[in-house]
């Protein structure tokens, strides 16, 4: 049974990897999760400086999901090079950066110093709802997509990864445009925004007031994006949202991703990540499936 | 040994007052490392509420394999483990967090509300002279278990019980005094006990909430902030699931 995938080259153990935010660099996770049986692990967002985040409250929960508006802190990129890269260096799997910024120059920045570093593909956030400036501005504007993608892959030494919103009227035009752009894959989705009331306090539930919804309440809309965007380019898909069993990962690669983040999960579950890898292997078996490839949008 | 998450066993459960209940879990990989001021993810049976809910313990029976939660009815979560009865089962993760630092100085043991649980297993495993200030609405539970381990005084916001008033007056009715304090309870509380604390020149540690996701420091969801750049963003962002929940009283602001 071969469960490898290949993305922009690079070769990944089995399709599943963290979603990023949800799971640090691997470190706090990896107490409980045996790192080296992930295909990858995508890291939380680094800028090219510390990032504070905001003020907490910072998530909420809602029906079958939750609120977070956590605002992308992080120690920037220079700790991260010296403790965090590593560290998930003595793992056998990939290691994904997941790059943020504020400007172009930002995002450059960070893309230029992880150039001689050691690690796998960088995703570029251009979706975090969370973050006044940067993020989101550069993700709901097919032009922006395609300008910020082009200016990445100038420096990047590692295959681009542009993550993409699902707050926007058609993400295949995004799609197009970061694929116009040289992008070499998509993830997608990340957060949709909400919004939470608590009406005994009458106050938002968010000192943010707004924040990304995520968890398997959302996973129908992401899958939905998910064939929509396979159907536009011809990029490799990472698939998330909602993801939180093997059955579920099973659905995005049939609509047509490469791959699948597991992120919301892993704090209700934090042996999720394991457990979807056993369940891909237990469904192959089930179904006579030889190569998991032969599942990759194989419903049209 | 690391965190565990399990399927843990209800032992027994029993109301204490109006909303607050206590159970009893039998969970032997978690109580086996557990320490005074820790904590618990507690996950409800319910799959559309995903987070779990941190409850701090209240007794560690390390011999029983069992730890005791003491937690108010807030919402639907903790209201469906108020249904719980002897024999089901509980999911679990711990134990979490940092715990208190037990010195042997004449201490207070400070608790405001569903702040005063982790109180009960500090007082046991503290072996020095020790003073327990326990402030309430109303009604009162758990003075009659800290008073096995510890002098106690209590407040009352509606003056049914001890002092009325708050934590903080029925040290100054009482003439109390102690050599280090270690709080548990609401904001207010804490700012006024770490300002108490400063004022005598006490040495102080508070233990924190907020709302979290993943329990384990990394999410960043539940900062606090810190006097001290924290190692982990290296801004001043401690998490109180992982740097936490305990924290010297000068090291946050509050």
């Amino acid at each position: 049974m071969n469960t490898k995938v290949t993305i922009a080259g690079v070769e990944l153990k089995n399709p599943v990897m963290t979603a990023s935010g949800t799971f640090g660099s691997g470190a706090e996770y990896g107490e409980m999760v045996d790192l080296n049986r992930l295909g990858a692990v995508v890291t939380k967002g680094v800028a090219n400086v510390p990032w504070e985040g905001n003020p907490t409250p910072r998530i909420a929960e809602v029906y079958g999901g939750m609120l977070n508006a956590i605002g992308l802190q992080n120690p920037g990129i220079d700790v991260f090079v010296q403790r965090d890269i590593p560290f998930l260096r003595q793992y056998d799997t990939k290691i994904i950066v997941n790059v943020c910024g504020k400007t172009t120059e930002d995002y450059v920045a960070v893309v230029e110093r992880l150039g001689d570093e050691d690690v796998d593909m960088l995703e570029i956030n251009i979706s975090c709802p969370n973050v006044k400036e940067g993020g989101i501005a550069f993700g709901q504007d097919p032009k922006a997509v395609e300008a910020i993608t082009k200016e990445v892959k100038r420096y990047a030494k590692q295959p681009v990864i542009m993550k993409l919103s699902p707050n926007v009227t058609d993400i295949g035009v995004m799609a197009k445009a970061a694929e116009a752009g040289g992008a070499d894959a998509l993830s997608l989705i990340n957060t949709l925004t909400g919004m939470k009331i608590d009406i005994h306090k009458r106050r938002f539930a968010l000192a943010n007031k707004t924040g990304g919804f995520s968890g398997p309440a959302v996973k129908p809309v992401a899958v939905r994006m998910v064939y929509q965007v396979a159907n536009a380019v011809k990029l490799p898909i990472i698939g998330m949202g909602g993801i939180a069993t093997a059955e579920d990962a099973i659905e995005f690669i049939l609509a047509g991703a490469t791959a699948v983040s597991v992120g919301t999960a892993n704090f209700f579950n934090p042996y999720a990540t394991m457990e979807i890898v056993q369940g891909i292997e237990a469904y192959m078996e089930k179904y006579g499936v030889k190569d998991i490839k032969e599942l990759i949008g194989a419903v049209r | 040994m690391a965190q565990v998450k399990m399927n843990g066993m209800v032992k027994s459960q029993e109301k204490l007052a109006s909303g607050v209940y206590s159970m009893w879990i039998e969970a032997p990989q978690i109580a086996e490392q557990a320490v005074a001021g820790q904590f618990i993810s507690v996950y409800t049976k319910d799959p559309s509420r995903l987070l779990p809910r941190p409850i701090s313990l209240c007794e560690i029976d390390r011999e029983a394999g069992a730890i005791r939660i003491v937690y108010r009815v807030v919402g639907a979560g903790t209201s469906e483990f108020s249904c719980y009865k002897e024999g089901d089962s509980i999911e679990v993760m711990g134990p979490l967090g940092n715990g208190f630092p037990l010195k042997e100085k004449r201490a207070f043991l400070i608790g405001g509300g569903i702040g005063i649980p982790p109180m009960l297993e500090l007082a046991k495993e503290l072996n020095c002279e020790k003073t327990a200030v326990l402030g309430y609405r109303d009604e009162l539970f758990l003075e009659k278990e800290l008073g096995s381990y510890s002098k106690v005084y209590v407040a009352t916001e509606d003056g049914s019980a001890g002092t009325k008033g708050n934590v903080l007056d029925a040290i100054r009715e009482g003439n109390l005094e102690a050599d280090i304090i270690y709080a548990c309870g609401p904001t207010p509380m804490l700012r006024a006990v770490k300002e108490y604390a400063a004022e005598k020149g006490i040495e102080c540690y508070l233990s924190l909430e907020e709302k979290m996701a993943c329990g384990i420091g990394a999410c960043l969801a539940c900062v606090c902030q810190s006097k001290e750049v924290d190692h982990h963003s290296h801004v001043h962002n401690k998490r109180i699931c992982k740097d936490g929940p305990v924290f010297a009283a000068e090291e946050v602001e509050l």
